[in-house]
C-alpha cells in the first residue's frame, strides 16, 4: 500500500513537472512580442527594453523558467498586465465557487445514478430500466448550455424556486449560498448522471452474472445485501475511473455555466484572460487546473486501492 | 461445534424438520429453459431421495443436466425464462413451494453449495472471513466478534494453516486447492444437513482433488451431513458415494448403491463410463475407449432411448420407444434400458455405432436429430 502510494507520488510529482514546463513555454509559444500585446503596436523600442528587463524576459529560458517556479513556490503565480490582480488572489475567489459547483453536481450524479442502476441492472430490458436507460442517453446529449436556460426557464423565471443568477460566498451566508448553486450544479451534473448510470448499470449486469453472486445467493443473504455488498464494489471500477476524468474535465469545464449563472469561477476569469490576452493569467490559471487535473486522478488511484485490494499487491 | 441456532424461521424449520425418512426427496423434477431456439428440457422427469447423513454421487456428461439439476433443487436458479415442475421436499418441507424470502432461511443455513470454480465463486474484493462470517451473522445470530473467531476456526477446521492471519486475507492471496478450501468452509459454517458439491474439485490439480474430497468426507462424518457430490468423473465418486445416481441427457439411467453399481452394472451408458476411466493396470499406450459423439440436443431429444444414437447395443426398439426406470431383482437398483447387461455383458450383440445420416440407412426408423458425428473415424470405435 504504501510503496504503491509512494510510486503514484512519484508519477504526480513528474507529471506536474512536465505540465509547468509546458505551461511556462505557453507564453514563449505564443506568435509575436508581448511587449506588443502589454504595451501596444505603437509604443518605443526603449520602452520594450524596459518591459523586457521588467519582466525578467532578457534572461535565458531555463532561468527565467527557475525564477518562475521560484515565485511559484512562494505563492506568487503573477499578475495581470492588466489590471495588476495578483493571480492567486484570482484563484482564491474563483476556485472555492468552482469546487463548490464540482462537489455538488458530482454529489446528485452519484446519489442519482448509483441506486437507479443497482435497481435497473436486476431486471435489464424491462420497463424501468428501458425508461433509465432511454432517458440517460438523453442527458447525455444535453449539453450543459442547453440545460441550464431550460431550468432557469422553469425553476428559476417559472416556478421561482431558484434565484436565476447571483452569487453569495458560502462564509456569507450558507444557506443563500447553497440555495444559489443547486441550478448550476443540477446544469452540470446531467452528463454526469448519464455516464455513471450506464457504465455502473452495465458492470453490474455482467458482474450479477458471475458465479460470487449465485454464491452469495446460496448463504441465504438477501438482494439488497447482495446488490450493496457484493455486486456494487466489483462493478464500480468503470464507474471510478470515468469519475475521474469526468472531474478533471469539469474543472476546466464549467465555464459555461459560470457565465450563465453569472458566478465569479475560475473558468470565468480563465475565458477572460484568453481573451484580452493576460498571459500570465492564463498561465497561472492553466498550471492549477492542470496540478488540480492530476491530483484528482491521484485521489481517484487511491480510491482504487480502497475498493480493489487487487491492485496493490499485484 | 458451532452452537447456538438463531431462533425463528430457521429453528421452527429445524424442528419441524426432524422428522423420520428421507432428508430429501425430489420427485419428478422437471427443468426447463426457456431460449430464442426452443425450450431446453435440461431436467426431465428426476426423481430420487437422500438419507440423512449419506452421500449421493450424480455423475454424468457435461450437458447431461446435472448441475442444472443442482441448482433446480435448491431454488437457485434465476425464475426468469425457467419453467419448472415436481416437487422437492427437505427436511419434510417442499421447498419447491416457497418463496425466495423463506428458502433464505433455508439456504446456507440448512442446505448449502460447494460451487465447481473457487476462482470464481468468492467475491475477489472481500476479504475471505468477511465472506465466512456473513453467514453466520445471518443464520446463527453471532456478532461480528464471536463470527469473525468463528470463521479462524472454520479455515483451522478445512486444513488453512495459520488462519488467523489467513482470515483477513482476499482470494487472489491463495492457491485453488485453498480457496476450495475457503469454498468449503463457508458451506459448512452452519453446520448444514445437505451440502451440494457441484463438481467441488474439477478446477484442481489431482492430488489436490483427493486431498479436498477426503477433507469433505471428513467433515461430512464428523457433522453427520448428507452430500450431494455432482461430478462427470465416475472415479471421483466410486469410493465416496453411498449411492449414484448416472444422469443422461436430463434423465436419471442407472440408479443403484455403488458396489451394485460397480458389480452389476445394467445400462450400457454407465458402462461406457466406466470403460472411460483411465487404468493404471492398463499397459501404457492403450487407447481409452471414449463414448463416441455427443449427448444429444435438448431441445429435440431423440425419440426413444436418448442414448440409442450413441449406444453399441442399440435395437430398433431402444429408438422407437423410451425405457422406463425400472428394477429387476434388487429394488434399489434402478435402470432404464430394454436390453440392460447381465453381469456386464450385453445379451444382444454389439453393432457399430454410426451416427448421422449412415444412422438412418441402416435402420428403417429415423432418429430425429442425431448429434452429427465430430469425425466419422472416431465415432466407429468398436468395442
Amino acid at each position: 500500500m504504501g510503496k504503491y502510494l509512494v510510486r503514484r507520488i512519484l508519477q504526480l510529482v513528474v507529471v506536474a513537472f512536465v505540465i509547468s514546463v509546458l505551461t511556462f513555454m505557453l507564453v514563449h509559444l505564443l506568435p509575436g512580442d508581448p511587449t506588443v500585446a502589454i504595451l501596444g503596436p505603437n509604443d518605443t523600442a526603449a520602452n520594450r527594453a524596459i518591459l523586457l528587463k521588467q519582466l525578467g524576459l532578457n534572461y535565458p529560458l531555463w532561468r527565467q523558467y527557475l525564477t518562475w517556479m521560484g515565485a511559484i513556490f512562494q505563492g506568487n503565480l503573477g499578475a495581470s498586465y492588466l489590471n495588476h490582480e495578483s493571480v492567486t488572489h484570482i484563484l482564491a475567489t474563483g476556485a472555492p465557487v468552482d469546487f463548490e459547483l464540482i462537489l455538488i453536481s458530482q454529489l446528485i450524479a452519484f446519489v442519482v445514478a448509483v441506486p437507479l442502476a443497482l435497481v435497473t441492472s436486476r431486471k435489464p430490458n424491462k420497463p424501468l430500466d428501458n425508461v433509465a436507460t432511454t432517458t440517460t442517453f438523453g442527458l447525455l446529449a444535453l449539453p450543459p448550455f442547453v440545460v441550464a436556460p431550460i431550468l432557469v426557464a422553469v425553476f428559476a423565471v417559472g416556478l421561482g424556486w431558484f434565484p436565476a443568477t447571483g452569487y453569495t460566498p458560502f462564509t456569507q451566508s450558507p444557506a443563500q449560498n447553497i440555495h444559489e448553486m443547486i441550478l448550476p450544479s443540477v446544469a452540470i451534473t446531467a452528463g454526469s448522471i448519464a455516464v455513471y448510470y450506464r457504465l455502473l448499470r452495465s458492470d453490474l449486469i455482467s458482474t450479477l452474472q458471475q458465479d460470487f453472486i449465485t454464491m452469495a445467493r446460496s448463504k441465504g443473504l438477501s438482494s439488497r445485501r447482495i446488490m450493496w455488498r457484493h455486486a456494487f464494489r466489483p462493478s464500480s471500477f468503470s464507474l471510478l475511473a470515468a469519475a475521474g476524468i469526468n472531474i478533471g474535465a469539469l474543472i476546466a469545464g464549467t465555464f459555461v455555466v459560470e457565465l450563465l449563472f453569472v458566478l465569479p469561477g475560475i473558468g470565468y476569469a480563465l475565458v477572460q484572460a484568453v481573451e484580452q490576452r493576460d498571459y500570465l493569467v492564463v498561465q497561472g490559471i492553466a498550471l492549477v487546473v492542470a496540478v488540480a487535473y492530476v491530483f484528482v486522478q491521484f485521489i481517484i488511484d487511491f480510491i482504487f486501492t480502497i475498493v480493489d485490494p487487487r491492485v496493490v499487491r499485484e | 461445534m458451532i452452537g447456538k441456532r438463531r431462533a425463528g424461521r430457521a429453528l421452527e424449520f429445524k424442528d419441524v424438520g426432524s422428522h423420520d425418512g428421507p432428508l430429501l426427496v425430489v420427485d419428478d423434477l422437471h427443468t426447463a429453459f426457456r431460449t430464442p431456439r426452443g425450450t431446453v428440457r435440461a431436467v426431465d422427469g428426476v426423481s430420487f431421495e437422500v438419507y440423512e447423513g449419506k452421500t449421493l454421487g450424480i455423475v454424468g456428461e457435461s450437458g447431461s443436466g446435472k448441475t442444472v439439476l443442482s441448482r433446480s433443487i435448491m431454488g437457485l436458479l434465476p425464475p426468469r425464462d425457467v419453467l419448472r415442475s415436481g416437487t422437492v421436499h427437505f427436511g419434510g418441507h417442499e421447498l419447491s413451494a416457497m418463496s425466495e424470502t423463506e428458502l433464505r432461511s433455508v439456504w446456507g443455513a440448512e442446505l448449502s453449495m460447494i460451487f465447481q470454480d473457487p476462482m470464481t465463486a468468492l467475491n475477489p474484493v472481500k476479504r475471505i472471513g468477511v465472506q465466512i462470517a456473513e453467514s453466520l451473522v445471518l443464520h446463527l445470530d453471532m456478532d461480528k466478534r464471536e463470527a469473525q473467531s468463528t470463521a479462524v476456526e472454520l479455515l483451522r477446521s478445512v486444513g488453512i494453516p495459520s488462519p488467523e492471519e489467513r482470515v483477513r486475507w482476499y482470494p487472489f492471496q491463495l492457491s485453488g486447492g485453498m480457496r476450495q478450501r475457503v469454498m468449503i468452509a463457508i458451506a459448512l459454517a452452519c453446520a448444514p444437513r445437505l451440502v451440494m458439491a457441484d463438481e467441488p474439485t474439477t478446477g484442481l490439480d489431482v492430488t489436490v482433488q483427493a486431498q479436498i474430497l477426503d477433507l469433505l468426507a471428513d467433515l461430512q462424518r464428523e457433522r453427520h451431513m448428507a452430500v450431494i457430490l455432482v461430478t462427470h468423473d465416475l472415479g471421483v465418486v466410486a469410493t465416496r458415494a453411498d449411492d449414484i445416481i448416472v444422469m443422461y441427457a436430463g434423465r436419471i439411467v442407472e440408479r443403484a448403491p455403488t458396489r451394485t453399481l460397480f458389480s452389476d452394472t445394467r445400462m450400457p451408458y454407465t458402462r461406457a463410463l466406466m470403460d472411460s476411466i483411465p487404468r493404471l493396470a492398463d499397459p501404457s499406450g492403450s487407447r481409452l475407449d471414449a463414448i463416441a459423439g455427443r449427448p444429444p440436443d435438448l431441445i429435440h431429444p431423440p425419440t426413444g432411448c436418448r442414448f440409442a444414437p450413441r449406444c453399441h447395443f442399440a435395437q430398433d426398439k431402444c429408438r422407437e420407444s423410451e425405457p422406463p426406470l425400472r428394477t429387476v431383482g434388487s429394488p434399489d437398483h434402478l435402470f432404464a434400458c430394454w436390453f440392460p447387461l447381465v453381469d456386464g455383458v450385453s445379451t444382444v450383440p454389439a453393432v457399430k455405432v454410426t451416427l448421422g445420416q449412415t444412422d438412418t440407412a441402416v435402420t428403417d426408423t429415423a432418429v430425429t436429430d442425431a448429434p452429427a458425428p465430430d469425425d466419422q473415424s472416431e465415432a466407429e470405435t468398436t468395442p
